[in-house]
């Protein structure tokens, strides 16, 4: 998939926090929120920006679980597998939702790029376990059932994200 | 911006007359939980139904005009999230639950306007009804001293925190007291860090203060990353300046200028409601050059994870701020000596910064007064799992795990047996009811010497429907991808641990793979290079010291005890209820169930691949588990 970036906008997250290493993290960050991934090309720009080597770049985008080298659906879903959530049975709930959507481990993204599965280690709403989050909103109690109808809002844009 | 201590004084005074103008208070959980549940909009309905009704609605405290109003406030988590939305008002101590928001009507017309309560919204079970918060047994057990304002105060607004006498422990520190006697307050209050191992966290103070090096750091771990564990999310969201406070006393202590906080990244509302109290407290003048008009200066930065667990520990945490892979390195020097940037720093967890303006505040007999002799002091839990009450609780160290479960947690869930704790995330281990460690005192020494450990204080209670072989791989799975890869016991081994935790409850594991796995789990301890694979192995050890007998039957009967390891499951028709419908051989997916219309099916139980289709089918209960 080829597609332009405008470079205007990494500048202005490279300007507003600073071009040493120390805000490489942030600055990925930054630039994830917008794509909602890393795009190569922004990596390479980056890099010579910041005068860091690709590899370093790589390197860091690499080791944390939060970054994505894909490009991510328009909804990204995290079913929390957490302690509490997960003797509280969060585990059917992502079959069942990686089977609606038709999605795994592997190929987290669906093909029309509307939806992501992944699965997040706790989100800290334990007292309401099992949760899952539509980017980031949070739904608690849920159950396989409560998932799909909320997929299905989702879909068809009923639900206020 | 208030530029000395007497201005600091005359604005407290401001602040408290503001807030007794407030004839009622109108706390809204604004808590994670209870913003799952709706409370945002609650909030906002009932500020719109006061301000229908004519009442004099305050959002914020009002300190230029004198007048007197309700206030309707957000404030953070009350600890209760089971039954959340919860909104509390003062000064009566009452406390609504599950608040919907068809009850506010009835709460504005009848609370706001009239004072009258609305009796349906109390707590009650079967020993009847509570109004107020803490007579509640569930608060009525509990000491609150950390989280005492969580809930109670608005958590966006530096004012209330002020009225509530906030930052006057960072007074006594810059006006009364020198670096030393800060270090040696803290020292001799015995706290200890809340993060885990539970080090001294004057020791660690003293130790920056004496080094030679002049750039210090302060940083706090907000990294909270055990599953199962949100004590210090409901801190940073529920009273932030209570923590910025801590850091700041620890900066006057260690003679250091900057604070870093690193929190996860699945905090959001935490981080947003930090982000604007560094900014109110700025803007006060209590963050920032000269503060309160003397010569110490000190500013906060906050740092948000990207997702890594490894990065609760001290040297990986540090990394991750440089903006590195985060890693932890090879020991000493340790972090006192050479941390961030490769300074002495100073590194507590949230709850540990949360305590110290309470000492400064009190003095050490009073904090000694709480707690154990070795651990004093108070200790925040998340109580989580198959437990009646799941929520944030606080009680003095040194309480029994009975208290806590029963006492606090109400008992277990659908009343069902009790069978063990989970306790300090994937680093820790099980308590048993079999191995009587229900009257085990929950502190840090009394944990250690039966091979669990508080942690960051995550209770996750068990059901006898739980599979301890099963919560071993939970855990492991969790470990083995959370392994940062740089050394190799932890790499590989909590790999093959896994590999074989996946054997044994896949129903193919043997009893030498019983043996391996205890002794791979004691090599990894023993070499592992940092604390996340020095104690990988702890739930395997723990589960296989009180739970050895489940991994036999796994492993010598092909049975789950508990029944929940699908594998082992055998699914049977019981030709006394079949019917013959046919349903479940049609919903078969590989075809294993034959037989003939209106007579009893059959199950072919080499072809089975046990998925359960066949009994969510049958309308007659006919397919049985055994």
């Amino acid at each position: 998939m080829e597609q332009n970036f405008d470079m205007n906008t990494v500048d202005a997250v490279l300007l507003e926090y600073g071009n040493e290493q120390k805000n490489l993290i942030t600055v990925l960050q930054s630039v994830q929120a917008q794509y909602r991934y890393l795009p190569k090309e922004i990596l390479e720009y980056i890099a010579d920006k910041m005068g860091i080597s690709l590899a370093k770049i790589y390197s860091v985008a690499t080791f944390y679980e939060n970054f994505s080298l894909e490009a991510k659906g328009k909804y990204v879903i995290k079913i929390c597998d957490g302690t509490a959530c997960h003797v509280r049975k969060s585990i059917p709930i992502l079959e069942k939702v990686r089977d609606v959507l038709g999605v795994s481990s592997e190929k987290p993204t669906t093909s029309d790029m509307m939806f992501t599965v992944e699965t997040v280690s706790c989100l800290g709403a334990c007292g309401l376990a099992p949760v899952m989050t539509v980017n980031d909103k949070v739904y608690p109690s849920m159950t396989p059932e409560k998932a799909v109808e909320l997929l299905e809002r989702v879909r068809k844009g009923e639900e206020d994200i | 911006m208030i530029k000395s201590r007497e201005e600091l004084n005359t604005y407290r005074n401001v602040c408290e007359k503001a807030l007794k103008e407030q004839k009622m208070r109108v706390l809204v959980c604004a808590g994670t939980g209870c913003v799952a549940g709706g409370s945002l909009d609650i909030y906002e309905r009932l500020i719109e139904l006061c301000k229908n009704m004519g009442l004099d609605v305050q959002v914020t405290l009002e300190k230029e005009i004198e007048h007197e109003g309700i206030g309707i406030k957000k404030s953070g988590c009350h600890g209760f999230c089971e039954l959340g939305p919860l909104v509390k008002i003062e000064p009566m101590g009452w406390l609504y639950l599950q608040v919907k928001i068809e009850d506010c009507e009835e709460i504005a017309e009848k609370t706001l306007k009239n004072g009258e309560k609305v009796e349906r919204l109390f707590y009650h079970d079967e020993t009847g009804i509570y109004e107020k918060q803490f007579d509640i047994p569930f608060y009525k057990n509990q000491t609150r001293i950390v989280l005492d304002e969580c809930g109670q105060i608005d958590a966006d607004s530096i004012d209330e925190y002020i009225a509530f006498g906030g930052y006057k422990a960072l007074e006594r520190a810059l006006f009364e007291m020198t670096p030393e006697q800060i270090c040696g307050e803290i020292e001799d209050s015995g706290l200890r860090g809340r993060g885990g191992g539970g080090y001294p966290a004057g020791r660690k103070w003293i130790q920056v203060l004496g080094q030679k090096e002049r750039v210090r750091y302060v940083v706090c771990n907000g990294d909270e990353g055990d599953p199962g564990a949100f004590m210090d999310r409901s801190i940073m969201e529920g009273n932030p300046h209570r923590m910025l406070e801590g850091m700041l006393i620890a900066g006057i202590a260690t003679q250091a200028h900057e604070g870093y906080i690193y929190v996860r990244a699945e905090y959001p509302l935490a981080v947003a409601r930090l982000r604007r109290s560094i900014e109110a407290a700025q803007e006060a003048g209590l963050l920032g050059d000269n503060i309160l008009g003397t010569d110490f200066s000190f500013n906060i930065h906050i740092n948000q994870g990207a997702g890594a667990f490894v990065c609760g520990e001290g040297s990986a945490l540090t990394a991750s701020i440089e903006g590195e892979r985060g890693m932890p390195r090879v020991k000493p020097p340790r972090t006192v000596e050479s941390g961030l940037f490769g300074k002495p720093t100073v590194l507590n967890n949230v709850e540990t910064y949360a305590n110290v303006p309470l000492i400064i505040n009190n003095g050490v007999t009073w904090y000694r007064s709480i707690g154990t002799e070795t651990s004093p002091g108070t200790k925040a839990f998340a109580i989580t799992g198959n437990v009646k009450n799941t929520g944030l609780i606080e009680v003095p160290m040194g309480t029994t795990l009975r208290e806590v479960v029963f006492d606090i947690g109400g008992g277990i869930k659908n009343d069902q047996e009790f069978k063990a704790v989970q306790i300090g995330g994937p680093s820790g281990g099980c308590l048993t009811l079999g191995a009587g460690q229900l009257d085990l005192p929950l502190d840090f020494d009394s944990l250690k010497k039966v091979g669990a450990m508080i942690g960051s204080g995550g209770l996750v209670v068990m059901d006898e429907h739980t599979c301890m072989v099963e919560v071993a791989r939970f855990f492991m799975n969790f470990t083995q991808n959370e392994s940062c890869g740089k050394c190799v016991p932890c790499r590989e081994g909590t790999r093959r641990m896994l590999e074989i935790l996946e054997r044994i409850v896949g129903g193919t594991g043997t009893l030498e793979d019983i043996d391996l796995l205890e002794e791979l789990a004691q090599t990894v301890s023993k070499t592992a290079l940092c604390g996340l694979g020095k104690t990988a192995a702890n739930p395997v050890l723990s589960t296989l010291k009180y739970f050895r007998e489940e991994y036999i039957a796994h492993v010598v009967d092909k049975k789950c005890p508990a029944g929940a390891c699908q594998a082992l499951k055998t699914f049977k028709i019981n030709p006394d209820k079949c019917k013959g419908c046919s349903k479940c051989a049609r919903q078969c997916p590989v075809g294993a169930i034959t037989g003939e219309i209106k007579k009893p099916y059959s199950i072919d139980t080499e072809k089975c691949i046990k998925c359960g289709a066949c009994k969510d089918a049958c309308p007659f209960g006919a397919v049985e588990e055994v």
